[in-house]
């Protein structure tokens, strides 16, 4: 008894201590971006959120760029290593280095390389901003492919497929109506995490000079903190929601999978 | 749509051709499949990481050349290092000790309680979406205006920039940096902490243990590997950050990653072309570095489990 309540007591220290920590500046982000004139409070800095069209032209950019990038990781990764599990086992060790190499190359040192190769792609598809979503969709692949690969590895792949083939459905329809709705929880968490890292991304968009949410909200700092911050909040609140829900996707898959 | 589904698929036709690939080798056919991702990951992902690679060893005109790397050991490159992994070593020991702290507290709580749930997604969001937006919580902290600035100054008569502008050099960098330090250390040591069975601790209690020979010959030795791994984790992260940084320090280059940014938006001297490509090498060499000892400590740790 007397070591939990030692435990108990440690434990609330710990939480208490470090979440004054965290939240401090949150606090701090909501009275700053209040502040009005001559120490009064007012909403300007919020109002001027959507006042700004620099700033909600850059919002979005940055939730389209969201999108494509969602759609064109699940395009590209599903098919291929749902193929590599069923038909392709040598390319696993290849596929999955692949995947998980951009953790070695910091973004700022794939950006160096990636600034010639966009002269390339702003030549033959315009400079709009949605290009972005070829790096994007690098960036975010680590994530996805745990994700996916996770979601792979709990169902039986290999039985479902050769039950939908031996029924006479085509590869298309055994991806389509087995694969993806079997695992569309994997699915959705790595939409969900993709879309959050989109979001939030600066290093990419900055240095290849394309006007996103993160990169608006530095440009707008330099003149405007009270409005930069007031973004800022509402960019960490929002990606704690997406990942707070993220958190109950996860449980209710360990819940179905516990009733089989 | 379904009307396609008899045509295209001829079961008769297709199926044995098909088995007898998946039998020995895959048929051309089959790793054709493969091809558009390798594709994309080709020009997007491998091409650029070989430009720079292989940039670093050549001069402006394409020739080969060890120039770019020897000036990575000299001047101001150089110092760039050493304080971006001094930045990195001491904000992943910061992280790694708060982190694992935290972790524990969140462990010995319920499985799905809100604390945890909370904990969790918020260290998700700092650790890796936070970005511009924290050096922004920074600024409105503890920058000339913020709110602890202003408390400190006016009420308690203390101010914190008096002795320099700190918050946007190297030790601003170091506190701003555990802000994502710690919550990445959350989520990469959790699983191991949920690994602790609880039996082992009723076991030691029931052979007369007390909660120091609980750490000391069980607990400890089975999370330090996983501890120096994440360790190792933090220090490759700390050492790529970038947005954070940047979004903080608009003069000087203190860091690596800044002085990268300087070769890119055209601070250029002239010959030095792939100086930018080299100090990129640089970072992945000491980045493969920390992953390479994190893969070799789990595999040994992996031989003593069996």
């Amino acid at each position: 008894m007397g070591s939990l309540v030692k435990q108990r007591v440690l434990r609330t220290i710990i939480l208490l201590v470090l979440g004054v920590y965290f939240i401090l500046p949150l606090i701090a982000m909501a009275e700053f971006s209040t502040r009005g004139k001559g120490g009064s409070r007012s909403l300007e800095s919020w109002t001027g959120i959507v006042d700004d069209e620099g700033l909600m032209e850059a919002l979005v950019n940055s939730l389209l760029l969201s999108v494509t990038s969602a759609v064109l990781m699940l395009v590209l990764l599903v098919p291929t290593m749902a193929w590599i599990r069923l038909r392709l086992p040598q390319l696993q060790r290849l596929v999955e280095f692949l995947c998980l190499l951009p953790l070695a190359i910091p973004a700022i040192v794939l950006v160096v390389g990636m600034a010639p190769l966009y002269a390339w792609v702003n030549y033959f598809l315009g400079d709009s901003p949605l290009t972005l979503t070829f790096a994007y969709t690098i960036l975010v692949l680590p994530f996805a492919y745990r994700a996916v690969d996770a979601g792979l590895a709990a169902i039986d792949l290999k039985t479902l497929a050769e039950a939908a083939r031996s029924l006479g459905a085509s590869w298309f329809t055994v991806l389509w109506k087995v694969v993806v709705p079997n695992i569309r929880v994997a699915l959705i968490g790595a939409s969900l995490l993709s879309v959050a890292l989109v979001l939030g991304e600066f290093t990419i968009a900055s240095l290849l000079n394309f006007d996103t949410l993160q990169v608006q909200v530095n440009l707008l700092g330099k003149r405007n903190a009270g409005v930069s911050i007031a973004v800022s909040l509402l960019c960490l609140l929002f990606a704690f929601v997406l990942l707070f829900a993220l958190s109950y996707v996860g449980q209710r898959r360990r819940q179905t999978v516990v009733e089989e | 749509m379904t009307a396609v589904a008899p045509v295209a698929t001829t079961p008769g036709g297709s199926t044995p051709a098909k088995r007898g690939g998946a039998a020995g080798r895959p048929s051309v056919a089959a790793w054709l499949v493969a091809v558009p991702f390798l594709a994309f990951v080709g020009i997007f992902l491998v091409y650029p990481t070989v430009l720079v690679l292989f940039g670093a060893f050549q001069d402006s005109n394409g020739a080969l050349t060890l120039g770019n790397l020897t000036t990575l050991f000299t001047g101001v490159v150089f110092d760039a290092f050493v304080r971006s992994i001094e930045l990195s070593a001491l904000t992943a020991v910061i992280g790694a000790i708060f982190g694992a702290l935290l972790t524990w507290a969140v462990a010995v709580g319920k499985q799905e309680g809100m604390v945890r749930r909370v904990v969790v997604a918020a260290s998700g969001v700092l650790a890796q979406f936070g970005g511009v937006p924290l050096a922004f919580a920074f600024l409105a902290t503890i920058g000339f205006e913020g709110l602890v600035t202003k408390y400190l100054r006016d009420n308690v008569g203390i101010d914190i920039f008096a002795g320099s502008a700190w918050l946007f050099e190297l030790p601003g960098l170091t506190l701003v940096y555990t802000f994502f330090q710690i919550p990445l250390m959350v989520i990469v040591f959790l699983p191991a902490l949920d690994g602790l069975r609880p039996q082992w601790r009723e076991a030691n209690a029931s052979l007369g243990g007390t909660s120091w020979t609980y750490w000391r010959h069980v607990g400890g030795p089975i999370l330090t590997p996983p501890f120096l791994g994440a360790l190792l984790l933090l220090f490759a992260n700390a050492f790529s950050a970038y947005a954070t940084a940047a979004a903080l320090v608009s003069q000087g280059s203190p860091i690596v990653p800044l002085q990268i940014r300087g070769f890119l938006t055209g601070e250029v001297v002239l010959g030095q072309e792939n100086l930018g490509k080299a100090l990129g090498l640089g970072m992945v060499i000491v980045v493969s570095i920390a992953m390479g000892v994190n893969v070799l400590l789990q595999r040994r740790v992996a031989k003593w489990v069996r």
